[in-house]
């Protein structure tokens, strides 16, 4: 017999002794980071960045998979007793030696996940991970000529790929509303002294918003430039305009952390099949919030709509998506986004 | 539905307001529930893995008599925490709140032969919705006893104290019987039922789990101490049987607590409900370990007001509870353990008999006489 058979034995044999649980159930009491036990990590440090923002160190457990430069990770929290996910952008480079990683959260107001990071995480402290994810990367052929253009939080995965490739020519714009905002400040200004980098910093207190027509004037070469952009959906689109008008679109990379939510009408009576409850719903809440108020287990992660955490069959019925107002009716194999996504009239969620 | 309505005095105003007021109570602990909370189910539940690990750790020696008792022991009251605290509470759903897919109604397996959904179904749909409804209820003597005296007596409940004391010492089989509507679908035409065959062959798997794991693998793994380990799990299963059958028969047979006709709860109200729920229950008084062993279901009334609220706050719950019945004057239906399980015994044998004298007829009843 092959030992893989044989491993296979033993365990189908534990599995016997500790029915009706797993063996996992009680090798979590004591190795909760384990190969082959569900992916968590242990935070390990957590490093202020500006009065809103930490860095949070996390050691993954065994199965971790290792990430690309650009890319986020969903992570459950435990907050006030209930697990809530969210995304963040990993901002540790990926060869560290440690094998810790890193990510860096801003404390938004009323952001349940982002304070409790910021202000309660403490080392010890156990978290769950999903295994990293995201098409905002860099290609495998290194570019001439670098531009990253971010905004507050957005400024997250461009550290990661920062650390994690040097290139010959790159230029940052950076807003932030005021100098101390500017979240990992003396580590971007150590790279300009070692002109590594060259960068503008938009203080958007004092100098107003950026408007993207400014770039001419501060990176001359910017359309010559492949560019990752990151910020709100205001300077995304602009961005996007922009760069699509001097047809050169296919240089510029973005990622959206927010949607811009539309307000639907409608709503209609949904119903969760799987769990058997129905409850009425407006044509404003996401459906993920309206099965959570029902006490329906909802898988979910940025709640923003760019994970694809919260997947779901939609049997019966039709919704909307929130942020285009796109109407998406129920067919076999339609998945929706609950997060993103309201009645739009009755409809049946297999859930 | 007995003679004398002990809720006869109240208004239907006061049965609503009394309604509010519950609801209250219930919206203070939602808005309440917390880390601590969580932090509360999720020490039980390691304490009860790290026990049970122990105990049938102590049990692989079992061929001594001091390792028996020890893990014998241990084992018993693992097993009981895994039914009551554990199971029976987040069944409930009391602990979905956390969002936790490990510690939640849809995904929790216990440590019994009746499948987790199945008894989600009968016991907190069925049971909870119709608490002692005549003929809607069948935890109400689980269909095979007579515990009223509205209902009819037939010769066969002259062996209700037997059927009682074997369903305690098999309670966990007669759950799973239950669950399954055993008595209601073994007809030939309901036995090929396809979706009856299916739960009946879940249950069958399930039984067939765990008598492997109790008795079989458990006592091959301790060798020479195979019998005594045998012994060990088997008389764990009786111990545990037997406790959660007399805390289940406190909960709703004791003197005092009341039963409702079918018609009794048409159109009711949430504060008929709730009323109902009041008079249908009853309480054992003790210490937190009592409560604590009993899954907090020595605080049935309250469970049964707020089936979803964590356990851990039943006993808040019961201080404000309680005074709602003083200024409500209704009778709060407590008692000593013993006494309660003396209470609920003591009436399985007195209605193994026909009801002594006519019933009193209520007067309602007599006017349904004369209309017709
Ligand atoms: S949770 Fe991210 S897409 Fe819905």
């Amino acid at each position: 017999m092959t030992s893989a058979a044989l491993r296979s034995r033993a365990w189908k044999l534990l599995e016997m002794v500790t029915t009706p649980l797993l063996p996992s159930d009680y090798l979590d009491l004591v190795s909760p980071l384990r190969a082959g036990a569900d992916l968590r990590g242990r935070i390990e440090a957590v490093h202020p960045e500006t009065g809103d923002a930490a860095t949070i160190v996390i050691r993954p457990g065994r199965g971790w998979r290792g990430h690309t430069a650009g890319q986020y990770v969903r992570i459950g929290v435990d907050v006030d007793g209930v697990r809530l996910w969210r995304a963040y952008s990993i901002t540790s480079p990926t060869n560290r030696q440690d094998g810790r990683v890193t990510i860096t959260v801003k404390a938004i107001p009323d952001g349940k996940v982002s304070n409790h990071l910021v202000r309660r995480a403490k080392p010890g402290m156990l978290i769950q991970l999903n295994q990293p994810t995201g098409d905002f990367v860099l290609p495998q052929a290194k570019p001439a000529k670098v531009l990253y253009l971010t905004a507050g939080s957005g400024i997250t995965p461009v550290m990661g790929m920062l650390r994690d490739i040097e290139f010959d020519d790159v230029v940052m714009v950076h807003c932030a509303p005021q100098p101390q905002d500017v979240i990992f400040r003396n580590e971007l200004h150590d790279l300009v002294a070692d002109k590594k980098l060259r960068l503008t910093e938009v203080h958007t207190d004092t100098d107003g918003m950026l408007d993207i027509a400014r770039l001419d004037e501060l990176v001359p070469d910017w359309a010559e430039r492949e560019t990752w952009a990151c910020g709100p959906a205001g300077l995304l689109d602009a961005a996007e305009k922009h760069w699509a008008d001097h047809g050169v679109q296919e240089r510029l990379h973005t990622e959206r952390f927010r949607p811009s939510i539309v307000v639907a009408g409608d709503g209609g009576e949904v119903t969760f099949s799987a769990t058997g409850k129905t409850v009425d719903a407006d044509g404003a809440t996401p459906l993920l919030d309206i099965g959570e108020e029902a006490g329906v287990l909802m898988p979910s992660g940025c709640r923003m709509g760019i994970c694809f955490g919260c997947v779901t069959p939609l049997k019966a019925g039709a919704v909307r998506d929130l942020r285009t107002g796109e109407i998406t009716a129920a067919e076999p194999g339609v998945l929706i986004q609950t997060c993103v996504s309201a009645a739009a009239g009755p409809c049946d969620i297999e859930r | 539905m007995t003679a004398i309505d002990p809720a006869a005095h109240l208004t239907a105003e006061q049965i609503e307001e009394l309604g509010r007021e519950l609801d209250a109570i219930r919206d203070e602990v939602i808005a309440g529930r917390g880390e601590k909370d969580a932090a509360y189910i999720r020490k039980v539940i390691s304490a009860q893995r790290k026990l049970e690990l122990v105990s049938r750790g102590v049990l692989l020696f079992s061929i001594f008599p001091p390792a028996w008792l020890l893990g014998t022991a241990g084992l018993s009251v693992a097993k009981i925490m895994d039914n009551m605290e554990i199971g029976h509470n987040v069944l409930h759903g009391q602990w979905d709140w956390m969002r936790d897919p490990k510690i939640h109604s849809t995904t929790w397996e216990w440590d019994h032969v009746s499948p987790s959904e199945q008894w989600r179904h009968s016991h907190n749909e069925l049971h909870h919705t119709y608490t002692n409804v005549i003929g809607k209820d069948n935890d109400l003597g689980y269909g095979i006893m007579r515990v009223d005296e509205d209902q009819k007596w037939h010769p066969f409940h002259l062996g209700q104290p037997l059927w009682n004391f074997l369903n305690a010492c098999f309670f966990e089989y007669g759950i799973a019987a239950y669950d399954l509507e055993l008595g209601k679908n073994l007809h030939k035409r309901r036995r090929k039922n396809p979706e009856f065959r299916a739960r009946a062959k879940a249950v069958g798997r399930k039984i067939r789990k765990q008598v492997l794991k109790d008795y079989v693998i458990h006592p091959l793994l301790s060798g020479p101490s195979f019998l005594t380990t045998l012994a060990a799990t088997f008389t764990a299963n009786l111990v545990r049987n037997i406790w959660s059958h007399s805390v289940i028969m406190c909960g709703h047979f004791p003197e005092g607590v009341q039963v409702f006709e079918r018609r009794s709860i048409k159109g009711e109200t949430r504060g008929q409900w709730y009323l109902r729920q009041m008079m249908g229950s009853a309480n054992i008084s003790g210490s937190k370990a009592m409560h604590f062993m009993t899954g907090n279901l020595s605080h049935q009334i309250e469970h049964h007001l707020f089936p979803d609220l964590p356990s851990n706050r039943y006993a808040e719950v019961a201080v404000k509870v309680r005074a709602l019945f003083e200024k409500y004057e209704l009778e709060y239906v407590t008692g000593p353990l013993p006494k309660q399980v003396f209470s609920a015994w003591h009436k399985v044998f007195r209605l193994s008999l026909p009801n002594k004298k006519p019933k009193v007829k209520t007067p309602d009843r007599e006017q349904e006489l004369v209309a017709a």
